[in-house]
């Protein structure tokens, strides 16, 4: 290992020192703000020391604002409630959808196969926009705009590419010759698929689950074109209070606080599959 | 079905070809029909793009060939719209690519330390764009942000930020590089712990300096990781929507008219469908040659990840 200087070791903690605030400061700090009242916030110099007060997060919770002017109403835990819908539902389906497509390709070298993998891969990368505009017009037609239904299905564009090309490198990882092995003794592909390769792989769909819910769960264009306020996920509300009047800034602070926390503890407690299924799998963490 | 035969387990095969060969396509076919369904808007979207298609005249609605797509060449709102796009593209990929490859050089060495700083470090990717640009909202808002009060210290006491045409791009180019450098910073790191150690252990038995270490070892041997990643970056910073339209929605003026924010604020705003739809599939057209040269490059670090494992 490379021998450090003293100086070296000082260069190297103050730039750290540097990069941690840079990345770690603005999460504090908007933690700070909800527990604070406006007048708080609205105080020069700002500090650090303060009475700490559940206000904003009660405001949120019952949805009910006392203003001078009247009560105003809060549909936050609303949008809390479709995020929570949205992102589970479209990694279960895609789960359903994935699991078995990523097994096809990675066992059976098949025509259309590779083809199919790599449509699904290019969604992934299509500006979101070109196809929302139109389809929010077909939906209008059949029906499914503005519906737990049609955002579900659109999702998939983000979970299912992610859940397909993350198993699929789990699924060509298990040797072969087990399944066989497995199979010689006269069970069936589906008992062998369910009982071995499932389990087998399992660190990688797991790893696949959590990643592609919070990708869903982070979506923002998705429900702005296809949903009106009572079916729209956090990352679309929490920005309408920006706009809507009466909301004070502590109140904001608090939807943001309550609209990261589930993805930031998800990914604390999943960190070591995160590098892999950043890198669709292409690095190993 | 050759590997079966020499591997010696083709019983269950030769009992039920037919089901052999069908199983495949049964196992993928319902991924698949998600995603024609998927499919058709995308044909819609090129179709509307050659038509004169006005929600505000619906009587002028008509079929004009590329006319759309050459009236956008003429028309330098386009081109502004372009420069932007690539200049938002250009920043954000070369800081945040700068910015990743020395935190994770400073990360390197496995200790409990760099561990635990690279995991926190990894918050902001975790959370939306949109609500990354809210939290910067308030912070640069200039009756209490804490950072407008910060860089006030330092004498810049009307700095506007997002507000303001001079800084609103360095604003946003800002937040980008807060959500995504972890990303770069992540898979350099992952890259630099998975280069071999020979190398450098001969370097080091020569004394070869370590700035000769960095630019003709480490620096080579990183370019495929740092290709992906940038490459990947890239894609996803042409096409930037969330954190643009969250802090100013294209404004202040066209100052931030990137892609889809032109293409959004056309088809909601001016309620021109077959515009909106053309500036999408120019759009199409460049992420769909980076995401042909990305995908090649990713799947050749695949391979090498895998050959590794």
């Amino acid at each position: 290992m490379q021998r450090q200087t003293s100086l070296g070791r000082v260069v190297r903690v103050g730039l750290l020192t540097m990069v941690g605030l840079f990345f770690l400061f603005p999460i504090f700090w908007v933690f700070l703000m909800s527990f604070q009242t406006n007048q708080e916030i609205l105080r020069i110099p700002p500090s650090l020391f303060f009475e700490p007060t559940l206000h904003n997060y009660q405001v949120l919770f019952s949805g009910r604002l006392e203003t001078q002017t009247g009560t105003l109403e809060v549909r936050f835990m609303q949008n809390l409630m479709n995020s929570v819908i949205l992102a589970t539902s479209s990694v279960a389906l895609s789960l359903v959808l994935g699991i078995p497509a990523a097994y096809a390709f990675a066992r059976f070298k098949f025509r259309l196969g590779e083809d199919i993998a790599f449509t699904l891969l290019s969604f992934r990368f299509a500006p979101p926009l070109l196809v929302l505009l139109p389809l929010a017009i077909y939906f209008q037609q059949l029906g499914l705009i503005n519906t737990y239904t049609g955002l579900i299905w659109v999702y998939q564009l983000i979970t299912l590419p992610l859940i397909l090309w993350i198993v699929r490198g789990y699924f060509e990882d298990i040797s072969e010759d087990i399944e066989h092995a497995y199979r010689i003794d006269g069970n069936g592909w589906f008992k062998t698929f369910w009982k071995i390769a499932i389990p087998l792989a399992k660190p990688g769909i797991a790893a696949a689950t959590l990643l592609s819910f919070i990708f869903a769960w982070n979506n923002f264009v998705f429900a702005l074109i296809l949903a009106s306020a009572d079916k729209q996920p956090v990352t679309v509300g929490a920005l309408a209070f920006v706009t809507a009047s009466g909301i004070q800034y502590g109140q904001i602070a608090a939807s943001i606080v309550l609209s990261v926390t589930p993805t930031l503890a998800l990914a604390l407690y999943a960190q070591r599959y995160l590098v892999e299924g950043l890198s669709l799998g292409a690095v190993k963490g | 079905m050759a590997t079966e035969a020499m591997t010696g387990a083709a019983t269950n095969g030769a009992k039920r070809p037919l089901m052999r060969k069908v199983l495949p396509y049964l196992l993928s076919l319902p991924a698949l029909l998600v995603c024609i369904g998927i499919l058709i808007p995308f044909g819609t979207a090129a179709w509307y793009s050659m038509q004169r298609y006005n929600l505000a005249f619906p009587m002028t609605r008509g079929f004009i060939w590329f006319d759309n797509y050459i009236m956008l060449f003429q028309d330098p709102s386009f081109w502004h719209t372009v420069r932007v796009s690539l200049l938002y593209t250009f920043f954000t990929v070369g800081v945040q690519l700068l910015l990743g490859l020395g935190i994770a050089l400073l990360l390197q060495r496995r200790t409990l330390f760099n561990n635990i700083m690279s995991i926190l470090l990894l918050l902001p990717l975790m959370i939306a764009p949109a609500i990354a640009s809210l939290m910067w909202r308030l912070m640069t808002n200039p009756n209490f942000g804490v950072l407008s009060y910060i860089v006030g210290l330092f004498g810049f006491t009307d700095f506007r930020w997002a507000s303001a045409p001079s800084t609103a791009l360095f604003t946003v180019v800002m937040i980008d590089t807060w959500v995504y450098t972890p990303f770069m910073m992540v898979l350099l790191l992952a890259g630099l712990r998975a280069l071999p150690r020979q190398p450098f252990e001969a370097a080091e038995l020569d004394g070869v300096p370590q700035s000769f270490v960095f630019f003709r070892i480490t620096l080579p041997m990183l370019t495929p990781y740092i290709i992906t990643a940038a490459l990947f970056r890239m894609l996803e910073s042409i096409q930037q929507f969330d954190i643009i339209y969250a802090m100013t929605q294209g404004g202040p003026g066209n100052t931030l008219m990137v892609f889809q924010v032109t293409a959004y604020l056309e088809r909601y705003q001016y309620t021109n469908v077959g515009r909106s739809a053309a500036i999408l599939m120019v759009l199409w057209v460049i992420t769909f040659i980076l995401s042909n040269i990305f995908i090649k490059q990713w799947l050749r670090l695949r391979e090498k990840a895998r050959g590794v494992a």
